[in-house]
Parts: structure tokens; sequence; C-alpha cells
């Protein structure tokens, strides 16, 4: 091959483009941050959120999960390709633990 | 490590190499290795589920965990979170002395949560709780151990890079691998916040 | 002519090293980079996928022999009444280890050679996206099957059954270090699948040539995509069954034991969410091979392309959620044993789909009958045996009364023996002539492959009669009085089956006669293209050179070669394919327009290094703490000797300096 071509130099750009500034990681680490702590709060308060208890902590883990997932690891912004990839082994791992703890009858207990 | 290149096309990615799709052959293979982890840690969890009531009478995670204690580890993980954020930020910008600063600062603050690991597991083994006391303690330690080594070696890896940038000996793009590096350490947050609130803060 | 072009400073071409990144100047100290292209070295230290592609086979086909003579001394035990060839315990170690040497280390492999040799010449790429994790594969491999072995020597092999169900893999039952080894050895495996699959996953995404959208990939690497998909996602489920049975065993924790409240299922549904998605990871590659060789030989176009694609994948997704029907028997309660076995039952359509598209793609076709066609036809009668025999075991009631007797022995050898192992035959006398330049003699072919489908009906075919009359699988010894009377004489029987075993070994050997008479002395050259083949993988010599192609083919179609060789001169949608070029001028063609420069990389010291720390590091596990730290630091230096090496080597590790002694002239 002969040809010459340019060094494509256009991560930078990439990032600046689709990526957040500094100051939006940083207003997201502190949304994680103030999440984790209404998270503590929830198990000292147990008692009187009741039935709310066990979903509402898990719905804010999975906030804190996919704002890491899709920000910090720019997910949202990077190709759809690597997206594909991860969540193929997020969706066979929860899929196939979660039948095997049900076989289990973990979900009963 | 994507050696085969040769061909100049429309399809090239950042490296310089050619490509297919135009993404980057070393970002594929991590994102596909992170999920393949999903699975590893997806079975550790499980088998921890399964087993974390079976354990003698005063010898439970109600009894023996410390939640402000986790609570303030789960913290300072959260936090290498954002400062290998901005490393990779830095990188972007070919500002070498940031990336390097920020590199380190997320070592120590993994360092830090290690420490604090290996000092909650002192403390749970002085009230008795020893690797195989029960299947509680089995699988917690073999759990909480496996995310321990990950971020262990996420920290070697993080000081190997801060000396490798000042040496000017990584191979490859530069950012690149620290977007790589920094894709690992999410994940091994990421993995840490499921942790946190399925084995510490929901009650067995 | 294309030239290998030793690296230089000069930024002309595209390099593997961007502006912001410094070279080392010299590799490692007084060490050079071994960059030798013949003798020892050039295949110890060898990242060129073909090389590594055939070093699999012929390991594979080693392992093939290991575990075909531990099938023998099995038969020759049941052969009679009160067999004492093996002892009881030398029984259940050997059966445990011809199951785990012929599923981990010769169909595995075996496919791993194939899909390393044939998926970058099939996409048209000059390699694997990251070849010295190619390398670092085939060695840790290498190393895991002969630390898997070596327990042999050392207080005997592993006695479990290849599916290590607790208690049996406790301490208590199983007191030698057999299991351990059998653990660690898998693991060890296991790390060169999951590098291997991340490895080719992304060289089939990233690296097709020109114009070669998903839908124009040739079925064998489909099917490879697949196969690897599979194990990008299931080796981290054994392995985290191993680590458990590891702690269990080594360090005294009680995982699976149901004396200290343990769950007894819980080794059993890891073992399975990873074991039946395996099932697949042994039979795909078989299909792929299949698919490309019926096509050729039928001279017609793959029946519904598409669909073979897509039931591929359906099979291996659908793979994910039947892992169950494995444990029908053991109690899971009747929602779960319901749904598995509807799952199970779906499964068999996409399984269906691709039986009825190897069909018609023979249907009308101009058949002829070589040897890798007879094999290709033997997979479809056989599998379609086996995989009969498995919808009734989908049926759950049905699946209990035949839960651990001989007739699910026999099905799972019609299935591995009939799909995978027979269709890896195929493969070798398919693509003998472009890995090695020699046919393999068709004449001896056809008498290895009816020696080899006698002796696999003799065999196995009668494990479904004695199967159903109850005769348990592993049962070491069986006894005049106890063996049924007439047709269902479960003696007879089995002496059928241990005569069919050692007809089948014949015909493996007959293999191997076949392999010593084909390259004597004297035996013509294979002709470029003696199949009149259809894909890619043909468009350069045989064997392929270094760099696999002069130029990077432009693909247009499906089936690339073929249309490159003929036209179709037909309207209206009648096809009437005339041949336009030989297939020399294809080749010719390329090679005048070959590509000026081409960067191969270096080979390296590191992967065989890096491999070699894990058998010394499991080594450690079993026996001494200290081998443990030795092999951690051995890691430890190849990761970091591998993370600092450039990809191609400096100037001054070649001799002479200057030169031209990485010039290879083309062909012609």
């Amino acid at each position: 091959m002969s040809t010459v071509t340019e060094q494509h130099n256009t991560h930078g750009d990439d990032h600046a483009d689709h990526g957040l500034t500094d100051l939006g990681y940083i207003k997201i680490a502190i949304f994680l941050a103030v999440i984790t702590a209404v998270e503590v709060v929830f198990s000292y308060t147990q008692d009187q959120l009741g039935a709310a208890f066990l979903p509402g902590l898990l719905i804010l883990m999975a906030v804190k999960f996919f704002m890491v997932l899709l920000y910090f690891m720019h997910l949202k912004f990077d190709s759809k390709l690597f997206s594909l990839m991860f969540y193929i082994g997020l969706v066979l791992a929860v899929g196939c633990y979660a039948v095997f703890l049900a076989t289990l009858h973990f979900f009963q207990s | 490590m994507a050696d085969t290149a040769v061909h100049a096309d429309e399809h090239v990615d950042h490296g310089g190499h050619y490509s297919s799709t135009g993404l980057s052959n070393n970002k594929l293979a991590m994102w596909m290795f992170l999920g393949s982890e999903c699975l590893l840690f997806g079975g550790l969890i499980s088998t921890y589920m399964l087993y974390r009531g079976r354990h003698s009478e005063n010898l439970g995670p109600d009894q023996v965990w410390d939640i402000p204690f986790t609570s303030a580890s789960s913290f300072v993980l959260l936090m290498s979170s954002l400062t290998m954020v901005l490393a990779v930020s830095s990188a972007v910008r070919d500002d070498d002395r940031n990336t390097k600063v920020w590199l380190s600062v997320t070592a120590l603050l993994g360092a830090l949560f290690v420490a604090g690991q290996v000092y909650e597991f002192t403390t749970f083994y002085r009230e008795g709780l020893g690797f195989t006391t029960s299947l509680f303690s089995s699988s917690f330690y073999t759990l909480t151990g496996f995310h321990g080594v990950h971020v262990s070696v996420g920290i070697i890896m993080l000081m190997s890079l801060v000396g490798m940038i000042s040496k000017n000996k990584v191979v490859g793009d530069k950012k690149e691998t620290v977007e790589l590096f920094g894709l690992y350490w999410h994940f091994v947050d990421v993995v840490w916040i499921l942790i946190f609130t399925l084995v510490y803060l929901i009650p067995a | 002519m294309a030239i290998i072009e030793r690296p230089s400073d000069a930024v002309e071409v595209v390099d593997e090293t961007t502006p912001s990144v410094a070279t080392p100047e010299s590799s490692y100290g007084v060490f050079r980079r071994p960059v030798e292209t013949t003798g020892w070295k050039s295949w110890l230290f060898t990242i060129d996928h073909k090389k590594l592609g055939i070093m699999y086979g012929v390991v594979a086909m080693f392992f093939f022999v290991v575990g075909g003579i531990e099938a023998m001394l099995l038969r020759l035990q049941l052969a009679g009444p009160n067999g004492t060839v093996l002892s009881a315990d030398k029984y259940n170690q050997m059966f445990t280890m011809h199951a785990t040497t012929m599923v981990f280390l010769f169909v595995m492999p075996m496919a791993a050679a194939f899909a390393n040799y044939f998926v970058p010449l099939q996409i048209g790429a000059r390699d694997v996206a990251f070849p010295r994790i190619n390398a670092f594969g085939f060695w840790a491999f290498l190393f895991g099957g002969l630390f898997l072995n070596t327990s042999w020597f050392l207080g005997g092999g592993a006695d479990g059954g290849w599916f290590m169900y607790a208690p049996n893999s406790s301490v208590a039952f199983s007191p030698s270090n057999g299991v351990d080894f059998w653990g660690l050895g898998l693991q060890i495996t296991g790390v060169a699948s999951l590098t291997g699959a991340i490895n080719l996953i992304v060289t089939v995404i990233n690296l097709r040539a020109p114009g070669m959208s998903l839908m124009k990939l040739p079925i064998f690497t489909w099917m490879v995509l697949v196969v690897q998909f599979l194990l990008l996602f299931a080796i981290p489920v054994i392995t985290v069954a191993l680590f458990m049975l590891m702690f269990q065993r080594s360090f005294d924790a009680t995982f699976f034991s149901v004396e200290a409240g343990a769950d007894p299922l819980l080794w059993q549904h890891l073992f399975w969410i990873f074991g039946h998605p395996e099932v697949y990871i042994l039979v795909l590659p078989s299909f792929g091979i299949v698919s490309e060789i019926l096509p050729v030989f039928s001279k017609k176009p793959l029946f519904g392309y598409p669909l073979v694609v897509f039931s591929g994948a359906a099979i291996g997704f659908v793979g994910w959620g039947v892992w169950a029907h494995h444990m029908f028997a053991s109690g899971l309660g009747p929602i779960s044993v319901a749904a598995f076995s509807v799952a199970t039952m779906a499964i068999a359509i996409p399984t269906g789909v691709k039986i009825v598209n190897w069909t018609l793609t023979m249907w009308g076709g101009k058949l002829r009958f070589t040897v890798p066609m007879l094999y290709s036809v033997g997979v479809i009668v056989q599998f379609t045996i086996g995989g009969l025999s498995g919808v009734t075991h989908s049926v759950a009631p049905s699946d209990t009364q035949q839960t651990d007797t001989y007739y699910i022995v026999a099905h799972f050898h019609y299935v591995i023996f009939g799909g995978a192992v027979l269709g890896l035959f195929a493969g070798m006398y398919y693509w003998w002539p472009k890995m090695f330049g020699k046919m393999l003699n068709e004449r001896l072919g056809r008498v290895n492959f009816w020696f080899t489908i006698i002796g696999m009906n003799l065999t196995f075919g009668p494990m479904h009669i004695v199967g159903l009359q109850g005769q348990p699988r592993r049962m070491y010894v069986w006894t005049e009085n106890r063996a049924g009377d007439g047709f269902f004489n479960i003696g007879f029987w089995n002496l059928i089956a241990s005569i069919g075993s050692f007809v089948l070994a014949l015909g493996i050997l007959l293999f191997f006669v076949n392999i010593y008479v084909s390259h004597r002395k004297g035996t013509e050259k294979a002709p470029l293209d003696p199949w009149d083949a259809r894909s890619l993988e043909w468009i350069t010599t045989n064997p392929p050179k270094e760099h696999n192609f002069d130029r990077l083919p432009q693909v247009g179609h499906l089936d690339e070669f073929f249309h490159r060789k003929y036209e179709d001169r037909g309207s209206d949608g009648h096809h009437e394919f005339h041949q336009i070029a030989t297939a020399e001028e294809v080749v010719a063609e390329e090679e005048n327009n070959a590509d000026g420069h081409i960067h191969l990389p270096s080979p390296s010291y590191w992967p065989i290094l890096l491999a070699f720390s894990l058998p010394i590091m499991a080594y450690g596990v079993i026996y001494n703490v200290f081998l443990l730290i030795g092999g951690a630091v051995l890691g430890l230096v190849s990761f970091y000797g591998w993370g600092l090496e450039p990809h191609t080597a400096p100037e001054d590790d070649y001799d002479p300096p200057t030169g031209t002694a990485m010039e290879v002239a083309a062909h012609g």
C-alpha cells in the first residue's frame, strides 16, 4: 500500500463533541454521592418506608449504575456497538441468574 | 495491540488502523471483556444471595455490618470514578501533567478503598467470622474478595500507566489507553454500586 | 510484488505508532526480538494466525488420540462380563478424563484451529485483531491441557464425571488431586478460550475486507462468530464455579457441602448455565464447515443463507435458556421443568431449519461425492439421529426415564461425534490442500470415511438399546446373570459396541495413514482450486503467504470467489453460469495489483511466557505456595514485557540489520 493516509487524530474532537465538560462530570459525581446518601438513609428508615423500601433501593441502585455507565463510561455518546457488547452480557447475566435463583425458590423467601 | 493494519480506506479508526466499523479494536475488546465480567460477578452475587441467610445465630450480615464505615468507603470508590473521568478528559486534552495527577489520585482513592476493605475483613475476622465459618461468610468473602482483587489490579495498572506516561513508554494511542483503563476502573466501581446496595443495604 | 517491509522510521505509511507515542529503542536488553521466519523459533514465538491454527490442530489431534485410547480402554472393560481391564477407580478416572479431553482438548481446540486459520482468510484480513493474544491463547490451551493430563502421573486423574457434580467432587469422595488438576486445568484452557473469543469477535467485526457486509460473511465465519459470543459469556460462569470448587477443596469452604447447609443444585446450575452453551460451542463450528462444503459440491449457493445465519444466531441465543433440561431428574419443581422443557423443544426448530437448508442445498444440485462431501452428508444423517433422540429428552417424563442411562451416552455421542467430529473431519479433507498444498488421498479418504461411519454406528447405536434396557452410564462392570435375554441381552450389545469402537479407531488410524501417504515424496502439489470453491480463502496461494493476500480483496458478493470465476448470463430469474476466469487468473489478478507495503507485527516472547506462568501457578495452588508466587512473578514480568513491547521489532533486532532478509517475493 503506497497511499499516504493522514493520522486521524479525531479522538479529542469526539469527546469535545459528545462528552461532558469537567464541570458536568463533577455535577454527576455530586448527584451520585447524594443518591448514595439517600440509599443509606433508606437503610436506616426501613420500618417507616414499608413496602417502598426494597423497590426504592433497587431503583436508586439502578440509577447509579446507569449514570456511571452512560456518562462516566461514555456509553451514551459512543457507538451503539459498544453498548450492544456490554448489554448482551448484562442481560444474559441478569436473566440467567434470576431464573437460577427463582428455581431455587430464592424470591419466595 | 491492534497490529493488523494496512489498508487506507474511509474506515480508519483513531489509531490509523484499517477497521470495517471505524471503531477501535482495543475498545471493542474492552467492552466485550466487561460484558463477560457481568456474568462473573453475576455468578458471585447470586451465590451470595443464595447463601446470605445461612449462618449461625449471631454472625449474620445484620449483626456484623458497619453501614457508616462501608458507606464511607463506597463514597471513596465513587469519587475515584470522578477522578478517573477527569484523568481521561485531561488525556483527551493532551495534558500529561494533569492526566498523571488524576490517575495518581484515582489510584490513591482505590488504595484507600482496599485499605478499608482490609480493615473491614480484619474486624469481621476478630468477631469470629472466618472464611469457612458459614456459607454466608464464604460467599461474602469470595464476592468482595474478587472485587477487591479487581480494584487492586486496577491500582497496579494505574500506577504503571503513570510511570509509562512519565517515561513516554506508552505503546499505542495514549488517550485511548487512558480511556481503556478508565472503562475498567468504572466497571469495578459499577460492580461495587451493586454490591453496596444488594449486599450491605438490603437486610438478609 | 509485495514486500513485507522491515519497519523504518519513515512515516509515509500507516504505521502502528501514532506521533504522540515513543517507540522504546530496544525490546528488552540483551534479548532481541525473535524475528526468525524458519526453524523452531519461528513456531515457538510466532503470532501468525496460520501457524497458530496449525499448532492448534496438531495438539488437538494429539489429545484426540489420548482421549480415544481412554475410550477404547472403557470399551475393552465393558466388552465382556466381569471386566478386569480397569479397576472401578481407574474406570472412573478414565471416563472423566475421556470426556474432558474430547470436549475441552479436542473438539473445542480443533474448531479453534479452523477458526484461527480460516476466519482471517475468509474475511480477507492479513491476521487477527490481536495476534499476540492469539498466540497466548494457543499456549494457554496447550499448557492447560498438559497440566490437566499430568494428573495421571501425580496420583490419578479426576474421577467425578465431566460435569463433576457435588458431592462427588469433594475431598471426601475424591481424595486424590485429580479434581484439583481438573478444575485448575479447565481454568487455564478457559482463559485461552476467553481471550480467543474476544480476539475473533473483534477480528470479524473490524477486519472484514472492503465491501464485506455482515450478510456477505462466509457462513463458517458466521458460525464461528456465534460460537465466540457463546464462549465470551459462558466461560465466566464456569470460572465462578471452578473457583468455588477450588476454595472448597483447597481452603475448606463449604459451597457444595449439603451437610453444611449448602444447596446441592448450586454447582449443577452454574455448570449447566455454562454447559449448555458449551454444547453449541462444540457443534456450531462444524455446522459452519458443513454449510461451506455442501454448496461447493452441489454447485449451488447455500439454500437460504440468511435463514442459516439467523437460525445459528437463534440457537446461540435460545441456548442460554435451556440449561436446566440437564437437571430434570433433580427435583426442580413442575414449573421450572415445564418451562425448560418447552424451551428445549423450541431450540429444535432452528436446528431443524439448518437440516432443511442443507438438504435443499443439495436438492437439484450437481452432486460430487468427494470425501469432504461424504463427511458432510454424514453429519446431516448422524446429527439428525442425535437430534431426534435429543428431542425425546426434552419431554421431561421421558427424560426422567433416560437420565443417567446409556441412552444419554448414545445421544450425545451422535451429536458430538456425528455432528461435531465428522464435520471437523470434513473440514480437514476440504481445507487440507489450502493449509498444506497437498491433497489428501481421495480413495484412502473414502475408506477412512466408511470405517469411521460404520464404526461410530456400531459403537453408539447399541447404546440406545442398552440404555433403554436400563444400563446406567458410568457402570464399570456388568454381570451375565443380570444381562437379560434374547434381543435385549445387554451383553451382546455391549460386545457389539466394543467391536465398533475398534472399527472406529481403525477408521481414525486410516486418517493418519492418509496424511502420511499424501505427503510422501513425489506426491503432486495440490491445484490452486481443487474443489471449484466459492469463498474468499481460495483467492490466494496454497498454502497462503505469510501476509495472506497481496491485495486486500474487494468484496461484492457472498461467494465472492465463485462470482469472480463465473458470470451469470441467465435472465428472468433463470441463472446460467459461465466460467469467465480460472482460479489461477483470479489469483494472478490479485498478485499483479499487490499492495505496496505490508506491515506485519513481529513475533514475541511474551505470549508463551505469560501462558507458561499459568500452569506454574496452578501447581502452586496444589503443592506449594512458593511455586504460586514464582508463577505469579513470571506472569507479572511477562505482562509488563508485553505491555511495553512495540508491535514491530526495532531495526537492530534483524540480522543482518539492513538488507533484504525480510523481503518476500510474490509468486508469479
